[in-house]
């Protein structure tokens, strides 16, 4: 098991659901309630000095109890040295703490994992979509949001049914 | 100069003024919603996502090797990058390593990559700030490198040059010639460029100084590539977290000093030389190796030769269950980062086993310039906006997906 995981085991212990190294992208899986004290932990010990999140994501595991799992991406500049950490979310109790007092670009990031899976950030300043327009219902990165499921707030124009020009400005023949 | 400080003054109001999402100045679609006074910007909330396609989800619902044409269109000023990204991430995930040779062409097409995507920003740069000549320079620079990469791939722009295991050809005959003689003309072309712009008092007064960036503030916002560069942080992917071969070759990553447009633009500028050196010593590596496949042989990832496809069952078989059910990747999840031409383009990979990603993560290098942006232009001139728009090159196929 690498180095990092190991003192992250040793420092929280039963906080830690699960750690792995497979691939040698070195993982820790945390709760909730732990999450936002490991981040700060790995933000700001300087044995760890995780200043970038790199990434910030999720993934919806239909079927599955927990269903949800937000996945960061972090990365030590001093050290040069990648964690990833995964929370898993439940999908009845559908939030997580935001990261966006620890790092700016988690605000954005944070919007987009709302906008794609409905997962709410308490805490976020500003909790609206990114990618997808206001009207958008339903969170299309989510496994039982079909793919080819189409919400256009203008009628989108079929060639056949519905040819250009539109019926009410074709001249009278 | 805030919003409140103002309302007293009867003659002086704050301005909402929505900038987007097509203005003809700039490039990409984005609305930035604008607070003035006056001409200065006193809040700027950017709006994305315009182009989005849905990429993630698109690739959930083809095989691995459908997921080529994807990446192709996500930063389309250097597609073969992100095919370089996802092959490498992919081929982590599935325990598989491309052959030597095909290893060296994909950093040497990375290379050719990175120059054409410079090209376009610093052209646009140029345009925007009312050096056309500059844009029609470095487009005509561009246009000998994607005649390259239409005799290496068969297309200019739509590549989907690797695969699993390696890529689908190797280099044409005479590349390394053509190669250098295109050099020799982009050489030409950046000496050009560089007298017009690089101490042009217009084009300095337009960049210098202007769109200020602490390190602290890039490094919580997470940018990476020139963005972070022109700050003076030394990150980049190729010297970090070395993959392919690059620890392997001799390149300097050039840093700015004061986190401006200009620093930006100079990181940009001596980053094409760089590659282009990169470049030269990838084809002095390929000149050298014996000829050799450009793919594994494994017949779980890659596609029997025609001739056993048509003249034997089990070629045809393994050439069907690898097209219809896809490429089947082991259960698990990776990530891996390359240096593309805006910062670190990772991709996060999930695996359920079956012959369709399960999850498709791209950290799309310009989604983080672009989170930074609104606290960037804070306090500067509408002017302003173009410029710093220009530096962070945001690509809107890469940025929103």
């Amino acid at each position: 098991m690498g180095v990092l995981v190991d003192t992250l085991r040793a420092r929280f212990g039963e906080g830690l659901l699960d750690t792995h190294d497979r691939l040698g992208d070195e993982t820790v899986v945390v709760g909730r309630d732990r999450a936002l004290e490991v981040f700060r932990y790995l933000r700001d010990d300087p044995a760890m000095a995780f200043d970038f999140l790199t990434d910030l994501s999720a993934v919806d595991y239909l079927g599955k109890t927990p269903r949800f799992e937000i996945v960061a991406h972090l990365f030590s500049l001093a050290h040069r040295h990648r964690v990833r950490v995964k929370l898993p979310i439940d999908e009845a109790d559908c939030w997580a703490h935001s990261l966006s007092g620890l790092w700016k670009n988690a605000n954005w990031l944070e919007r987009e994992v709302f906008d794609m899976f409905g997962i709410r950030f308490e805490g976020h300043p500003d909790l609206r979509r990114i990618l997808m327009y206001p009207e958008f219902e339903g969170y299309p990165l989510r496994k039982d949001y079909a793919h080819n499921r189409r919400q256009p707030l203008i009628p989108e124009r079929d060639p056949i049914e519905n040819p250009w020009p539109p019926r009410h400005l074709r001249a009278a023949r | 100069m805030t919003l409140a400080a103002r309302k007293d003054d009867p003659l002086h109001e704050i301005m909402e003024l929505q900038m987007g999402p097509s203005h003809p100045a700039s490039h990409g679609t984005i609305k930035f919603n604008l607070k003035l006074d006056g001409e200065t910007i006193v809040e700027c909330d950017v709006e994305i996502g315009y182009l989005h396609r849905g990429f993630e989800k698109m690739c959930e619902h083809g095989t691995w090797t459908q997921v080529f044409p994807y990446t192709d269109r996500l930063n389309y000023a250097s597609p073969l990058i992100n095919n370089v990204g996802f092959a490498l991430a992919a081929e982590k995930l599935a325990g598989i390593h491309a052959p030597e040779r095909a290893q060296w062409i994909r950093m040497l097409c990375s290379e050719i990559s990175r120059i054409t995507d410079h090209l376009t920003c610093l052209g646009m740069a140029g345009v925007e700030v009312g050096s056309f000549t500059v844009g029609l320079y470095t487009n005509e620079a561009r246009e000998y490198l994607y005649d390259l990469v239409e005799t290496i791939t068969g297309a200019r722009l739509t590549v989907s040059y690797c695969r699993l295991g390696g890529v689908t050809n190797d280099l044409p005959a005479h590349f390394g010639d053509v190669l250098a003689d295109r050099f020799g003309k982009i050489r030409a072309v950046l000496a050009d460029c560089d007298k017009l712009l690089t101490r042009n008092r217009i084009f300095v007064d337009r960049m210098s100084g202007v769109g200020l960036q602490s390190q602290a503030d890039a490094i919580s916002y997470g940018l990476t590539g020139p963005l972070l560069r022109a700050t003076g942080v030394n990150y980049d992917v190729r010297k970090q977290s070395p993959y392919l071969y690059y620890d392997q070759v001799d390149f300097e990553v050039p840093l700015g000093t004061r986190g401006d447009n200009y620093d930006r633009f100079l990181v940009r500028f001596y980053e094409i030389e760089q590659s282009m050196r990169i470049a030269e010593q990838c084809l002095a590596r390929l000149k050298e190796m014996a000829p050799s496949p450009v793919m594994i042989s494994d017949s779980r990832f890659a596609l029997p030769p025609k001739r056993d496809v048509y003249n034997s069952i089990e070629g045809l078989m393994n050439h069907f269950k690898i097209v219809m059910e896809g490429i089947k990747v082991p259960p698990g999840e990776a990530y891996q980062a390359v240096e593309g031409a805006n910062g670190e383009l990772g991709f996060y990979l999930v695996s359920d086993g079956s012959g369709r990603p399960y999850r498709v993560r791209v950290r799309p290098p310009c989604f983080f310039g672009m989170a930074a942006l609104g606290d960037v232009l804070k306090g500067l001139m509408i002017a302003d906006i173009i410029t710093t728009f220009g530096m962070v090159n945001m690509i809107g196929g890469e940025c929103d997906r």
